[in-house]
């Protein structure tokens, strides 16, 4: 645990800006900054991680750090930033850590096997029902960040796996595929050393795209009904 | 001569495409297995493209500098993608969606590339469609549209404000499929720092693994380039921090030509600037100007009032506002071209009339759309009389569905509450046309290297349109390059695997080792950002929304002289063999310094007002057109693309005249 003073922060700046600042600071110093992810800054690549005050991206609620603003913070306050901590996500150096397990699962079967032709059938082909669509857009909003897996007391990763899983079980385009597609991606996910999910809902909580719990419960029904067909 | 051939096929334009297509030469399945294709960027066109030639049988490489092919920004596009399927059956077409963007790039692309493109356009969403992107449907069950600035159908295809984000997952849910076969290994968390040439042709690539520090030689037969566009050249920008012209400045080095780099799409609807410690600039998708109505307080008083806190903007009457391009636009109103509308606002903000601290914001109000919907719902509802809180609140819910995401996010940033008072916009640079000059293969003036997407110059001319760059990506990585690239590799099946081991990569190496030993070991006292905020002011002062002779001449000699300050002062702690952040940004900014430059130069020769390229010298003087942007079709209508020759002020232009058959040249008119 290193201790660093910042000076001069508006309430307008998000909290990355700070850690800019911070950084400025040290590279004019002459010494190393503090390594951290970031990328697009607008809350939508995942790329930006930290447990900030003992929670994931920080205490406002639907953000991820980057969006995170210090006008959440009190003059004079001394803040706690660690990286996400989980052993499927090992640090790389100071707040960066390696989330290249989430890739593995997808690899698994985050697809439906499709040749990208363009000789597939028209568009408005198969009508889906709206509820559907929009059901599946919502768990596809998923970015991947992993902050539920570091609010997760056991670092489960069944928020993120059963958003993925849930957007092609609730498109016909999917259903195809169902049953391969969760269980090899549950298989891979306990592979990657996850834990197991105990209904605790701060994955949920600390969520900043809002991904519902009730993909967890989609997941499981799928991952049941795919074992009993076997 | 000029060197350049486009290789545009002969023939009638709409069917030059499907021709081309049955004489193409190409490769038999079982040599595909013999040949390494590399692709730098997974972005919509990297990705795409990865994941379609894997599917065709070759062994690809994927390069990204993000943790996952999945974070490149693409992601961040949020509007939607432009098809032309007319569902709606409002007219829409091939050939307007074609005329569209050809118009909307103020004729300065490559009309055979743009009916390609509009050609292609309906497989894209089928494909995505069939593999499982959320497109936002009525309640029919079937897709819906929305529309966009500078057209008068509705032909864009979205998912909620996240358009780039789903269709980029499905692009990398595409890639995930030919990994788990083994027919793409990605290399995520590296960064291309060359290209290797040997005998002239693109043969591979010196990479950085950014988490070990470790250089790297990758072989290959053909090398893509898809790294996106070099907006980041003006520090602040909607790009990503990490978005740079590393990659395409290095194949630019080694001989592909650089097109019409003062192309610069600088974007309405962005979040203004609150302080000077800002590092980003955040877009608020085009698709509000659907809905939300622009304006100025009509009386500097009151702009003054509101400043000071004395006034809100929701005291204003109607008669106190300046709904200014309603006002100078009649016929496409708040739904003009980008161009046209950051121009608008500069104008009004120059004027003394922006509506904050900086004076650089104007307003974006949807009270109008919000009583609109609320009367139309009560009617659907059958509610009889409905009093004016009812209303809102039903107008309300609608607004929140539409752009709900939107409006949190600006919630989050700014503090106020954009149901009740208007958003506060100003323009930002958003996306670049200018690039990589390909011909129509998408290849560079490198033999066997491509550039896709927008790290190229094509389809866009000056300006380019909402929701059309997702489509150019997908376009070129899905449908064009899997085609083009086949006539190239068809001479390769007899090359077998490229050693890495030659002179040629020992070279390159070296050299990239040589660089990075430098910015180790130059103690300076400057930060990179140092200079990247300097060179960033320059481009936006002068090389920003209008442009005049005198400021490019003086941006040129101002950046040549921030580059030789940047050798001696720049300053990067830590070491190479690990992560370093600030060794990165030292590379990419590094590019930028020469690239600025060069961007200057090409401004400075085009003398006319195109589409993103605004040059004060240049108006109209009388008639309905008075002030407007006056291009120059005799003298100009040609593409700049310019050839490396040591220092960019040395750089050598080569013309590529462009041929309008399909399409008369006229004044771009939204009056």
């Amino acid at each position: 645990m290193v201790d660093y003073k910042v000076t001069d922060i508006s309430e307008h700046m998000s909290f990355l800006e700070m850690m800019d600042v911070l950084n400025e600071q040290l590279v004019n110093q002459g010494e190393e900054p503090v390594a951290f992810d970031h990328d697009c800054r607008e809350g939508i690549c995942g790329m930006c991680s930290m447990y900030i005050n003992g929670e994931a991206h920080g205490p406002d609620r639907g953000v991820t750090t980057c969006q995170l603003h210090m006008r959440m913070f009190k003059d004079g306050d001394t803040i706690t930033i660690e990286p996400f901590r989980a052993k499927a996500f090992p640090v790389i150096k100071d707040l960066v850590v390696d989330r290249s397990s989430f890739d593995r699962i997808q690899h698994a079967g985050g697809y439906i096997s499709v040749n990208t032709s363009g000789n597939t059938q028209d568009a408005n082909a198969i009508p889906i029902s709206k509820y559907a669509a929009d059901e599946a857009m919502d768990a596809a909003t998923c970015i991947g960040c992993g902050a539920c897996v570091a609010s997760c007391k056991n670092a489960s990763a069944m928020l993120f796996v059963g958003a993925k899983v849930s957007q092609y079980a609730l498109l016909p385009q999917g259903r195809i595929e169902a049953v391969d597609r969760v269980k090899n991606m549950v298989a891979q996910m306990d592979l990657e050393g996850f834990g197991n999910c105990t209904n605790t809902g701060a994955c949920e909580i600390e969520c900043p795209k809002g991904i519902s719990l009730e993909n967890i419960a989609r997941m499981n029904r799928e991952y049941l009904s795919a074992n009993i067909k076997d | 001569m000029s060197v350049l051939d486009s290789k545009v096929p002969k023939g009638p334009l709409k069917t030059k495409w499907t021709d081309y297509k049955d004489h193409i030469n190409l490769v038999n399945p079982a040599n595909k297995r013999n040949i390494d294709v590399i692709v730098v960027g997974t972005g919509l066109a990297g990705g795409s493209a990865a994941a379609t030639l894997a599917e065709l049988g070759y062994n690809v490489k994927t390069f990204c500098y993000q943790d996952s092919p999945r974070r490149a920004h693409s992601i961040a596009a949020q509007g939607g993608i432009n098809a032309a399927k007319n569902y709606q059956g409002d007219g829409d077409s091939v050939y307007r969606l074609f005329y569209d963007t050809v118009k909307g790039g103020d004729y300065r692309s490559r009309e055979a590339n743009v009916y390609r493109l509009a050609e292609v356009s309906a497989n894209i969403i089928d494909q995505c469609v069939a593999q499982g992107v959320p497109f936002a449907r009525d309640y029919g069950g079937l897709l819906d549209n929305r529309s966009f600035g500078g057209v008068l159908v509705s032909r864009t295809f979205y998912a909620k404000g996240q358009t780039g984000q789903q269709l980029l997952l499905g692009a990398y849910s595409a890639m995930n499929r030919q990994i788990a076969r083994g027919k793409i290994v990605p290399y995520n968390r590296h960064e291309m720092l060359d290209v290797v040439k040997v005998d002239g042709k693109a043969r591979g690539i010196i990479a950085r693994n950014l988490v070990t520090g470790e250089l790297e030689r990758h072989s290959a037969h053909a090398v893509v380039i898809a790294s996106g566009g070099y907006g980041n050249l003006y520090f602040l920008s909607t790009n990503a921090m990490g978005s740079n012209a590393t990659a395409a400045w290095k194949i630019h080095k080694k001989g592909a030509f650089f097109a019409n780099p003062c192309y610069t799409q600088i974007h309405p609807t962005c979040i203004p600037r609150s302080g000077d410690y800002q590092s980003k600039l955040t877009l608020m998708s085009e698709s509000l100007r659907n809905d939300g109505r622009i304006w100025v307080p009509k009386n500097i008083e009151d702009v003054k009032a509101i400043r000071e806190g004395r006034k809100k903007p929701t005291d204003l009457s109607e008669d106190e506002r300046d709904y200014y391009l309603e006002r100078r636009y009649p016929a496409f109103g708040n739904l003009v071209p980008r161009d046209v509308a950051s121009r608008a606002a500069k104008e009004r903000c120059d004027a003394g009339y922006g509506v904050n601290a900086t004076g650089e914001a104007v307003y974006l109000d949807f009270a109008s759309a919000i009583e609109r919907y609320g009367k139309e719902q009560a009617k659907i509802h059958n509610i009889q009389n409905p009093s004016a809180a009812k209303i809102y609140e039903l107008g309300k819910a609608i607004i929140e569905a539409k752009y709900g995401n939107l409006f949190q996010m600006y919630e989050k940033i700014v503090d106020e509450n954009p149901y009740e008072t208007p958003m506060m916009i100003y323009p930002a640079v958003h996306y670049t046309m200018g690039g990589i000059w390909v011909d129509y293969n998408l290849m560079t003036t490198i033999p066997g290297c491509y550039a896709i997407g927008e790290a190229n110059f094509s389809d866009h001319g000056a300006n380019r349109l909402g929701a059309s760059a997702l489509m150019q990506g997908l376009a070129d990585g899905y449908f064009v390059l899997p085609y083009t690239i086949g006539d190239y590799l068809s001479n390769e099946i007899r090359t077998g695997k490229i050693p890495t081991d030659t002179p040629e990569f020992d070279e390159a190496e070296k050299s990239v080792q040589d660089k990075i030993d430098f910015f180790i070991s130059n103690n300076g006292k400057h930060s990179v950002d140092y200079y990247h905020k300097k060179l960033g002011k320059i481009m936006w002062d002068k090389c920003g929304m209008s442009r005049n002779a005198q400021g490019l001449k003086e941006a040129a000699s101002e950046i040549k002289e921030l580059r030789e300050d940047f050798y001696k002062n720049v300053s990067v702690p830590g070491t190479a063999n690990e992560l370093n952040s600030e060794l990165e940004k030292a590379g990419r900014v590094a590019d930028f310094l020469e690239l600025g430059e060069l961007f200057a130069k090409d401004a400075l020769l085009r003398e006319e007002s195109c589409g993103g390229h605004f040059r004060e010298e240049s108006v109209e003087l009388e008639g309905e057109q008075k002030g407007e942007a006056k291009r120059n079709d005799a003298e100009f209508a040609y593409v700049a693309a310019w050839e490396y020759k040591g220092e960019p002020s040395e750089a050598v232009l080569h013309k590529e005249q462009l041929e309008f058959n399909e399409i008369e040249l006229k004044q771009r008119s939204y009056k």
